[in-house]
């Protein structure tokens, strides 16, 4: 058995209040492990806005500001811009949205920030859909899930937006993918992140959800990294918008991935088809990328 | 040392002297220049600050929130459109108890896209929980905006100095700019009650069960209620400094009144040769100007007011299906109070309209020769 090398400090307390299985709790436990002490985290509305814990208690050994649902990008340039005039040039500013504060809602404060190059590390823990109020569609929701607002025949038909790409078109000094299947990798992207100061820094940290996807919870974990070997989320990262780096070569057919998820499980044969050639053809897409750096 | 200024740089002067550490703003005609003199200190050097450009109104208020919170003196400008655009955040800021500045210059809302003066927009943000200022001059623009910061860092919450568009926000007259040193004996730097900081950990903003939200609704309204206590006392530290106070409300002939006219911003300048004219045709008329309207000078109105035969409320504003909100809220205040005066309320002057000598010498004599107020609201000046 492989003996992972995760640091064994703890900035998370038991007794938080998400869903068993809750893959965004995972994400901000090894989060914090790569991070530190030093961080405050700014949190606008979404799951861990109740995971954080109510007033007065606190899930986390790190300051958090909870912030409006559109505002994350803003209040973490604001506080890190109160941090500069204090002269703390050790804190990191981190702010933790969700998908829908991130692709949706806050999209607009994200790319005010990232085109501003503000010095904060902006994560999105990405759960595919409005979680955090019973599981609505957001811009983030793949093609053919089922939520409560694309139920029945309803499910959605409209692709994903894909967030890395839109923050690489900012240019941003560093945007990667992780997920929480693959701890190692993602506190090696959360240091790295860290260590890289004076711009923005994007993560996008694919985070499963037991509740919204009808899944055991048992197998949050197992479904996330099948999400990865089926090349249905990939691994890579993004060095000033065009210097690309594959992390890891995913084999696996989409039907592994979708058909133990109760969100899927209406689609038939040729719907997963469908979704197969999406993928390929998305893959072929990000390998290109790959090829276009070794070429430069 | 008096400087010939425009209103926008009264608001901009007094923000570099008051050391501010941390603005944000997106820009909207007539705020912009305000942010504009603001800019070119951060970037001469005149200020040690950061402006953080925004990409929206929104935003603007949020990253102000965030630095905030993070313990740095802040402050944003808007109007109209940009104030509406912000109303979430006004509930935020004033519930997380911030001690922000804001410049709001009065602008009417669109549609019919309309740049110029009235005050509903900061009107229709009196339950957002901000203590808010209306500035009649340049000087008491500058004045105003030096004392907002004592008075915000004192009870932990937010203010809006509100200025006229273009009346006062792009008219130049004298405003008397101190020496920085003056301005540091009245202000000191910001010593925030709340600061986030990674060695002494703690989370802001968060949920509030309803076992503990009513007590924090509670304790803004107990710091509301000591601000006009806490505002007098920073207004006789200024003035003991700088030779100049202006009160909650100012009486002008107040005393043998039989009608008082009640007017806000610039129009107060203009209602006041109105009743200097009137007065020596004999006219028992006075005015009482209102500056501050959040928190409500309650007990000032029932005391100014209360005993005299008419008033008279001129309102830049209306809230639709009601009445002119000045004149509401005194109403509200002396409904109370045994044998109080009909409120006679008047709605002029929207959307940059005019409020000539003329139009407030009509509401005057209307007034007068009225035993009893024909409707909530008169509209004066509208057009055939």
């Amino acid at each position: 058995m492989t003996q992972l090398n995760i640091p064994d400090s703890e900035y998370m307390y038991s007794g938080h209040v998400g869903c068993p299985g809750c893959g965004a709790a995972i994400a901000m436990k090894f989060a914090l492990k790569a991070l530190g002490e030093k961080t405050i985290m700014v949190i606008p509305a979404c799951c861990w806005g109740v995971i954080a814990g109510p007033y007065p208690q606190s899930s986390l050994k790190v300051p958090i500001l909870q912030t409006a649902f559109a505002t994350a990008g803003a209040a973490a340039s604001g506080l890190k811009a109160a941090l500069d005039m204090k002269g703390d040039t050790e804190t990191t500013v981190v702010a933790w949205a969700g998908d829908g504060g991130t692709f949706d809602i806050g999209i607009q404060a994200l790319s005010g920030a990232v085109e501003r190059n503000e010095d904060f590390i902006y994560v999105c823990y990405d759960n595919e859909a409005y979680m955090n109020t019973g599981v609505q569609r957001s811009s983030a929701t793949p093609f053919g899930a089922r939520t409560t607002t694309t139920p029945g025949k309803g499910w959605k038909k409209n692709r994903k937006k894909n967030m890395v790409e839109i923050l690489a078109a900012h240019r941003i000094p560093y945007a990667a993918t992780a997920n929480i299947a693959f701890p190692e990798d993602l506190i090696q992207k959360f240091v790295k992140a860290r260590q890289m100061k004076g711009g923005t820094r994007f993560l996008h940290v694919f985070a499963s959800c037991p509740t919204g996807w009808r899944i055991p919870s048992e197998m949050s974990v197992k479904i996330a990294r099948l999400a990865v070997q089926s090349n249905i989320f990939p691994l890579y990262e993004v060095k000033d918008g065009i210097d690309y780096t594959l992390n890891y070569k995913g084999d696996r057919p989409v039907m592994d991935y979708l058909k133990i998820q109760g969100r899927f499980k209406h689609l038939n044969h040729k719907d997963i088809e469908q979704i197969q050639s999406m993928v390929d053809e998305d893959w072929k897409l990000l390998l290109r990328k790959m090829n276009h750096n070794q070429r430069g | 040392m008096k400087k010939v200024l425009e209103g926008s740089h009264a608001v901009s002067e007094a923000v570099r002297l008051a050391k501010v550490q941390v603005m944000s703003a997106y820009p909207i005609t007539p705020q912009t220049h305000i942010v504009e003199a603001l800019s070119e200190y951060c970037t001469d050097g005149t200020m040690a600050a950061r402006f953080l450009l925004v990409e929206s109104e929104h935003s603007a208020m949020a990253a102000v929130i965030g630095a905030s919170s993070g313990g740095a003196r802040t402050f944003t400008a808007t109007s109209s459109q940009g104030l509406a655009l912000m109303h979430e955040l006004l509930h935020w800021a004033s519930a997380a108890r911030l001690p922000i500045i804001m410049a709001e210059v009065n602008r009417a809302l669109a549609p019919g896209w309309n740049i110029w003066m009235d005050q509903t927009d900061s009107l229709a943000q009196r339950d957002t929980g901000w203590i808010q200022l209306y500035c009649e001059d340049g000087q008491d623009v500058f004045d105003t905006t030096l004392q907002a910061y004592r008075l915000a860092e004192a009870v932990n919450l937010p203010v809006m100095v509100v200025l006229d568009a273009f009346f006062l926000s792009h008219t130049f007259e004298p405003v008397d700019v101190p020496d920085q040193d003056l301005v540091d004996r009245f202000l000191p730097p910001f010593s925030p009650r709340i600061e986030l900081n990674t060695s002494d950990p703690f989370a802001l903003g968060q949920m509030a069960p309803p076992t503990v939200y009513m007590e924090m609704r509670h304790d803004i309204q107990k710091a509301m209620e000591q601000v006009p206590e806490i505002f007098s006392k920073v207004e006789q530290e200024f003035a003991a400094i700088f030779g100049r106070s202006y009160g909650p409300v100012e009486r002008v002939h107040c005393d043998d009144a039989q009608v008082i006219m009640v007017v806000t911003g610039t129009a107060a300048s203009t209602c006041r040769k109105v009743i200097s004219d009137l007065r020596s045709q004999g006219e028992k008329v006075g005015m009482l100007k209102l500056k501050m309207f959040r928190p409500f000078p309650t007990d000032l109105i029932r005391e100014n007011l209360g005993s005299v035969q008419k008033v008279a409320v001129v309102d830049r504003n209306f809230s639709f299906g009601a009445s002119g909100i000045f004149a509401q809220e005194i109403r509200a205040a002396l409904c109370n109070r045994n044998g109080h005066p009909p409120v006679f309320g008047y709605i002029t002057g929207l959307g940059g309209r005019d409020v000539t000598p003329e139009i407030l010498a009509e509401i005057y004599w209307k007034t007068k020769n009225s035993a009893f107020p024909e409707n909530e609201s008169v509209w004066v000046g509208l057009n055939e």
